[in-house]
């Protein structure tokens, strides 16, 4: 049958509920929907002294603020913000998809394309989520590399906020000297994974390579530095007049809303409410570990900013921690059929070649019905996993629960009232990396 | 059961609203399977008096089978107790609807958002409800299980030269 065929014949079975385009008007009806959506008034603002002109303004999908492909529709009232609809779409890639489609396996590379400037904390959620559903666990060592691999993440993760941030207010030395850390960190990313950005570092029942001598003494160097070189930030902005005008007292939602509307991570303790994953549902091994759980009451953008700020003496502590009680032994589970063996001796030995081509071919196969939902403190809030099995090497549905997804919800709320130059300091204290949103 | 899910089930089959319904367990975390007409009362009962105050996401999932294709997981998420409850509903083959569980908790809004344009799920009284990724003059609905994983060429109409 030609390809023509085939789309005709997948054009009629697909069941469209009766849900017909008109394809000559749907750019008109979706502006009106949209321009609807900014008419609610779950959004709205509401003024006294209300100018008669009112401004709907465009800003992105290619504003530089905007953190990647955010469009926020604006509805103005001179310079106050009326309403916000945030659109999102413009990196929409699929995943969920291709996720049906590939092996456990193959999946992990896509991982790191999720939240970009954190991938190694995706790849251990991920992962984590698949040794739930294949009822395996990984190493004592393992599990502590892996808890480093996620602290290593929310350190870079929160120095691209911290400098993106800043430069959003106006402040462009503070985005130089975080990138410069993060340019540290990358480059032990470089030792510890073999590549600095884009990841792929755990294996199913372990991880991809050991961590080396010269990557635990690299980092000990960056962290005895990393908290002064913090500091020097923080004292470019912190009393700086400009900035805590800028922040403070801007972006308020109220702790009931922020609850409602399901904000996780750092924007959730902003607004007072102390609840982080390593602690009331851990994972890994962060029950071994002393940390606290910085919250503040204030709820707008200066109280997001001094919570990441205090995350990253956490997760420094937690670092120290996991390196000073870092188990030696194997990084792989001895689970030959469901484990991948080690290079050398896959061409060496008949037995692992076996196992290697199985895995790599037909997959890890899970019991049939199995399902996992697995959650993690990613840097943005609650990344999770849930994955239904039908029993097949390929996942039968993934859904990945994205918090930048979810927090980008709060913006309407957030922007009511505000003014147009507090937008983007607001998106910046949100902290929305579209990869994750879009998916 | 583990113990957790086991003291939920306790505390849950307390309420009058929850009996005839069935308890089960993903790793550890209890899931109830609701019928659709009683979801949005046994929501309310669980964000009331369970506190259940977070609906962290929803799922959609395309079963593929002749009755009962769609079904609908919900993740709630409570931040006082800190359990963690799935509630599943199954929806219909040939016409999918569910009420909106944005009255309950308003980040409901995005989420079924979400699903509706993945699955063609429709929510009822959902105050907005647009497609969330795809373009809003696209016809088909992606993540369905017979929907080819290459794309329809000529689904997407482009501009006119």
């Amino acid at each position: 049958m030609s390809t023509d065929g085939l789309i005709q014949e997948a054009k009629e079975g697909i069941n469209t509920n009766g849900h017909t385009i008109d394809h000559a008007h749907a750019v008109e009806i979706n502006q009106e929907k949209i321009l609807r959506a900014l008419e609610s008034d779950d959004v709205r603002a509401h003024f006294d002294d209300a100018l008669e002109n009112q401004l709907v303004l465009n800003m992105g999908p290619q504003h530089p603020a905007t953190h990647g492909v955010l469009q926020l529709i604006v509805s103005l009232d001179g310079e106050t913000v009326v309403s916000t609809v945030p659109v999102l779409g413009y990196l929409h890639r699929g995943y969920e998809k291709l996720a049906e489609n590939m092996t456990f396996h193959e999946f992990i590379p896509h991982t790191d394309r999720l939240d970009y400037l954190a991938p190694l904390a995706n790849n251990v959620t991920y992962i984590l989520a698949v040794e739930k559903l294949l009822k395996i666990e990984a190493t004592p060592r393992a599990q502590y590399i892996r808890t480093i691999c996620c602290e290593i993440a929310r350190i870079a993760s929160h120095c691209v906020w911290l400098g993106t941030m800043a430069m959003d207010v106006g402040a462009l030395t503070v985005f130089l000297w975080s990138f410069r850390e993060r340019e540290k960190i990358l480059d032990i990313l470089d030792i510890l994974t073999g590549v600095r950005f884009t990841t792929t570092y755990t294996r199913v029942g372990g991880l991809a390579l050991d961590m080396s001598d010269e990557c635990i003494a690299r980092l000990k160097v960056f962290l005895d530095q990393f908290i002064g070189k913090l500091e020097e930030c923080r004292n470019l902005i912190e009393r700086n007049k400009i900035f805590v005008d800028r922040c403070e007292g801007v972006g308020y939602i109220s702790p009931e809303d922020a609850i409602s509307i399901g904000l996780t991570g750092p924007n959730l303790r902003a607004a007072g409410i102390e609840r982080d994953l390593r602690i009331d549902d851990p994972y890994l091994v962060y029950k071994e570990l002393d940390f606290d759980i910085p919250t503040f009451t204030e709820s707008d953008v200066l109280a997001r900013y001094y919570v990441r700020i205090k995350e990253f003496y956490e997760s420094v502590k937690i670092l120290r921690q996991c390196l000073q009680k870092l188990p030696k032994g194997p990084i792989n589970t001895p689970d030959a059929k469901q484990v991948l063996p080690d290079k050398g001796e896959v061409y060496t030995k008949m037995e692992e070649l076996i196992n290697d081509f199985m895995i790599i071919n037909f997959g890890n196969e899970p019991e049939k019905g199995a399902e996992a939902y697995q959650a993690v403190e990613s840097p943005k809030g609650e990344l999770g996993f849930y994955i239904i099995s039908d029993g097949k090497g390929y996942p039968f549905r993934l859904k990945i629960r994205s918090p930048s997804f979810t927090n980008l919800g709060a913006l309407p709320i957030m922007m009511k009232g505000c003014m147009i130059s507090d937008i983007v300091a607001i998106i910046g204290s949100v902290d929305p990396v579209m990869g994750e949103a879009d998916k | 059961m583990t113990e957790i899910s086991s003291q939920i089930k306790e505390k849950l089959t307390q309420a009058s609203a929850f009996s005839g319904i069935v308890f089960a367990e993903i790793n550890n975390f209890p899931v109830i399977e609701v019928p659709e007409e009683k979801l949005l009362e046994i929501a309310k009962i669980l964000r009331d008096e369970f506190n259940f105050d977070q609906l962290r996401d929803v799922v959609g999932v395309d079963r593929f089978t002749k009755n009962d294709r769609f079904e609908c997981i919900y993740n709630l998420y409570s931040t006082i107790t800190l359990e963690r409850l799935f509630v599943k509903v199954k929806l219909d083959s040939k016409k999918p609807e569910v009420d909106s569980m944005y009255p309950v908790w308003q980040s409901a809004d995005w989420a079924e958002r979400e699903a509706y344009d993945m699955y063609g799920i429709n929510f009822l009284n959902h105050p907005d409800l647009r497609r969330m990724y795809m373009m809003e003059e696209y016809e088909y609905y992606p993540l369905r299980k017979d929907y080819p994983l290459m794309g329809l060429p000529g689904a997407v109409q482009l501009p006119k030269k």
